[in-house]
């Protein structure tokens, strides 16, 4: 079983983008499962949602406790909520910004992670290139596909016309691939988690 | 045998003289072919007002429903004394759920026979003035603002006579109820501010609503066939005289409804979508004393010495009524 | 067809395809999606002939569906919480009349204080008012009771509340098994109704019954749900054979057969507890798992023969009897009375505590080696409840309880001082 936590604010689409990853996860034959941390509802709020995607039926329905990846929506939560708390040994990360993860002032953290799983992309500003809108969980969707290897992007491309239709869906599919593809880049580049 | 003369003043509804009108101006009541939706054997009082009521309206709903209708009826006196286990007075479908959801039972009724595209059934909901204004009144709310296809009737004798005769929010100023006793310095019912369901359904800006007596048979009638011949949320308030909870003689309960409408205590009108259409103007007038005296609710009004100034506030919202709904002709006033 | 949706959605649609006539609703978290993704079909005409009704309560929708099936039509409706107990009067109404209607109930918590998240309170609440209480365990199995119950219900005439609980499986996107018109309608024929009020044969619906009959109405009402005990396990076979899964039933079974622990649960949490199960197997230890998903009627008896080889039973529930202990418990020891077997009741989860597996392993591991209470509450915080208790003794004026603990808890930043 593979675990992802998300973590964001209120209104940036952090539970739409485990129910999108859970799609495209269930596209690629697979099953998965994908749940809101509930709290009330309310713009701006700090919110955690999961993904669980495995080869057999999931059973747990207890909180990603233990994640395999973190997909980080907002960094101003780095220093305000423990995102990181259980994170397993070597696991991902992949940060929304465009600062490096030691401009962040994470990168001691970091420093016990395997280089190759710690990736940032500059998802808001490829969400509002491409949709017109700062909602970042598309693009980061992309890199996530790119940095872990679980889902493909092109399942995650399928996963996000399922969610959403027209302009935005296609919007949202391009600023997937170009995620997909930064992440790809940085990953060769090998350049992510120290310089900024 | 001495010559006896007879007054017959009861010349609005012709209740005496209905042989010698033509056979549509009759009322229903008058007529073979009325239906007695509440049959006899329920277990009324005597000289209940709103067995008289619901008998007249009921059948009314059914003529001008080619007999397709389906009744919703609130706990209350008129549930309990007209289903006594194991008999039931009704020959019309009748449910009775709650207290205080006869207008939302009313529109699930009403939704079934709409999807079953039998839309020529017709619902009436009934209930008492604290299954309508006090419990009822959410639901009811509920079922005007969506203006569903439902016809409301209240049956208002002021208090909760069934369980007693406590005071409702239809329970009017100076008024003995068991909640509301005779005693201390202010004896009876507050004066308050009253909850004017007829206005408060208007203020709904629902297509008909409209208030009647059962001293006036043809009106109560003429209005419960304008109802049913509009669509959507209609709502009736009928004045019913309680004999037991009231404390007048058994044979005066329409007397006294007659003395409500003649005092302006009760004024008698039609309104449809938040405006008054026609008022039923007062025929002679009379003070309100005339209707107070003759009810023990309103006995320690007329004690030694009377309450002269509480009297006087009781005509002041009568007078204030008759000028609300002009319900004098403008030569009497 | 295989989906990928949110538990709420394929509630929604499972109920769609019963052709349901009249849906009333009002909103409560976190029923909310269920009759919006319903009240969409309608208004798109793709559920049809159907009245969908924004009611102004939720005493006004249970109402509402009383007037509709006692019209003949089939009525459904969906709560949680504080709804569900606003309703109360006319949920007893709906199954004192033997009104077939289906009702989900998205197991939420009950205030004071006010709480939005997850447990069984609710439907505990109302588990003596004479409706079947069914409980899933996933998604599909939600999906595929709501089909059953419209089965259930009619050919009982007794109303049927389906629970699930609240977030966890309502706002889940999980994978589902969405059977065919042809496949429901084939299994769920057109309601018809034993009583209807209907101009052509009228009757009264309704009447007072006094002391001279109560009893006998009532005892009828009771004799109804234990024939329901009876014919469950049937229907469910039926639904086996048409839909090919296993859903509903009275009980399942998990690795019980030579298990010297079983825990016994409700709903979501067997998941979970499936897992920890598995996982304490796996280092030799004999323990199993025992859910019930019809809850009212009570099978005694099943449950009574699924318990009978265990030594230790555990019961998990996510409700509390204030002042007694457990609700599920005391149920389950109707059935194990006589019987030698310790009955522990583990009260857990209450107002959405996530409740995990290494808790539960632990608490399991404790019943193994005796060291377990009769009454337990997982995860409590005793710092938290003794500073609490420490603060009344102190003072008569110690404030309200709830706002104390959140600020004891540093979750309430500000104070008047």
């Amino acid at each position: 079983m593979f675990q992802i936590r998300i973590h964001g604010r209120g209104g940036q689409g952090v539970v739409t983008a485990a129910e999108t990853l859970s799609i495209a996860a269930f596209l690629e034959n697979r099953y998965a499962q994908a749940f809101p941390s509930f709290g009330s509802e309310r713009t701006g709020a700090p919110v955690v949602a999961f993904c669980r995607i495995d080869e057999r039926e999931i059973r747990l329905r207890e909180p990603v406790l233990n994640p395999d990846a973190l997909i980080i929506q907002d960094p101003t939560l780095l220093h305000q909520v423990d995102v990181f708390s259980g994170l397993v040994p070597d696991g991902y990360i992949l940060i929304n910004t465009s600062r490096s993860f030691e401009a962040l002032g994470v990168d001691e953290f970091a420093r016990g992670f395997c280089a190759a799983h710690l990736c940032t992309v500059p998802a808001t500003e490829l969400a509002l290139k491409h949709v017109g809108r700062p909602v970042p969980n598309a693009a980061l969707l992309g890199g996530f596909a790119a940095v872990s290897g679980r889902v493909s992007i092109d399942a995650v491309a399928n996963a996000l016309r399922h969610k959403f239709s027209g302009a935005i869906a296609e919007g949202n599919v391009a600023a997937a691939r170009e995620a997909y593809a930064f992440v790809r880049e940085e990953m060769k580049e090998g350049s992510h988690a120290k310089t900024g | 045998m001495a010559y006896q003369p007879l007054k017959f003043y009861q010349t609005g509804t012709f209740t005496v003289g209905n042989r010698l009108l033509p056979p549509d101006v009759r009322s229903v009541q008058s007529t073979q072919r009325r239906t007695n939706s509440l049959n006899s054997g329920h277990r009324a009082c005597q000289g209940c007002g709103e067995a008289l009521g619901a008998r007249f309206a009921m059948d009314a709903a059914m003529e001008a429903s080619e007999r397709q209708l389906i009744a919703a009826n609130a706990t209350g006196c008129l549930e309990v004394f007209s289903t006594p286990y194991p008999e039931t007075s009704w020959q019309i479908p009748w449910i009775h759920s709650v207290f205080g959801n006869t207008a939302a039972v009313a529109t699930g009724i009403a939704a079934a026979m709409k999807v079953k595209g039998r839309s020529e059934v017709r619902v009436v909901a009934q209930g008492g003035d604290g299954g309508t204004t006090d419990i009822g009144f959410g639901c009811l709310s509920g079922m005007f603002e969506r203006n569903d296809d439902v016809l409301f009737i209240c049956y208002d004798n002021e208090a909760y006579m069934n369980t007693g005769v406590q005071r409702s929010s239809a329970t009017p100023a100076t008024a003995r109820t068991a909640t509301t006793m005779a005693v201390g310095e202010a004896p009876g019912n507050v004066f308050g501010q009253g909850k004017n369901l007829p206005v408060i359904a208007m203020a709904h800006e629902i297509p008909y609503v409209a208030t009647a007596t059962v001293a006036e048979l043809h009106d109560l009638e003429a209005k419960v066939k304008n109802a049913m011949r509009i669509r959507g949320a209609r709502y009736i308030h009928i004045l019913v005289p309680c004999p037991l909870g009231w404390g007048h003689a058994s044979q005066d309960t329409i007397r006294i409804a007659r003395l409500a409408k003649e005092t302006g205590l009760f004024p008698v009108f039609e309104a449809a979508h938040g405006e008054v259409t026609s008022v039923s103007r007062i025929r002679r007038r009379q003070p309100v004393e005339a209707y107070l005296r003759p009810q023990k609710r309103f006995a320690h009004l007329f004690g030694e010495p009377p309450k002269l100034e509480v009297i006087a506030r009781m005509q002041a919202l009568a007078d204030r009524n008759i000028r609300r709904y002009g319900l004098l002709e403008p030569e009497s006033i | 067809m295989l989906k990928q949706v949110e538990g709420s959605r394929a509630v929604a649609e499972a109920v769609a395809l019963c052709r349901p006539e009249v849906i009333c609703a009002y909103p409560i978290s976190p029923q909310t999606h269920i009759v919006e993704a319903l009240g969409e079909m309608v208004k798109r005409g793709t559920l049809a002939p159907c009245e969908f009704i924004n009611v102004e309560s939720e005493f006004a929708a249970m109402s509402v569906a009383i007037g509709a099936s006692a019209a003949a039509a089939r009525a459904y409706t969906a709560t949680a919480s504080q709804g569900l107990l606003f309703m109360a009067e006319a949920v007893f109404n709906a199954s004192g009349l033997g009104l077939p209607i289906v009702m989900t109930v998205a197991n939420r918590a009950i205030g004071a204080p006010i709480n939005i998240w997850n447990d069984h309170t609710d439907a505990m609440s109302q588990r003596d008012c004479g409706w079947i209480q069914l409980f899933a365990e996933t998604n599909q199995e939600a999906l595929d009771l709501h089909i059953q119950a419209f089965r259930l219900g009619e050919e009982l005439s007794l109303p049927v509340m389906v629970c699930m609980d609240g977030f966890i499986l309502t706002h889940a996107y999980e994978r589902v098994d969405v059977p065919t018109q042809a496949q429901v309608d084939a299994y769920l024929p057109p309601y018809t109704p034993r009583q209807s009020l209907d101009p052509a044969e009228p009757v009264s619906i309704g009447a007072m019954v006094g002391p001279e009959a109560f009893m006998e109405v009532r005892y009828l009402a009771h004799v109804k749900q234990m024939r329901a005990l009876e014919l469950i396990p049937g229907w469910a076979e039926e639904f086996r054979r048409a839909f090919g899964r296993d859903s509903g039933g009275l009980l399942h079974r998990y690795r019980c057969e030579d298990a010297e622990l079983v825990v016994v649960a409700l709903g979501s949490v067997l998941g979970t507890v499936k897992d920890t199960v598995d996982a304490m197997r796996e280092r030799g230890t004999r323990i199993g798992v025992l859910g019930i998903t019809c809850f009212r009627p009570w099978p005694q008896d099943a449950v009574r023969a699924a318990l009978a080889q265990a030594k230790q039973i555990v019961v998990l529930e996510k409700s509390l009897a204030v002042g007694l202990g457990g609700i599920v418990s005391t149920n389950v020891r109707t059935s194990t009375s006589g019987n030698a077997q310790a009955v522990r009741t583990v009260i857990a989860g209450l107002g959405g505590r996530p409740i995990t597996r290494t808790s539960l392993e632990r608490t399991f591991a404790q019943a193994l080696d005796g060291t377990l209470e009769a009454l337990t509450f997982l995860d409590l915080d005793h710092g938290v409840v003794e500073r609490a208790l420490a603060r009344e003794r102190e003072q008569r004026r110690s404030g309200p309880i709830a706002e104390n603990i959140l600020r004891d808890l540093g979750v309430v930043g500000a104070r008047i001082s």
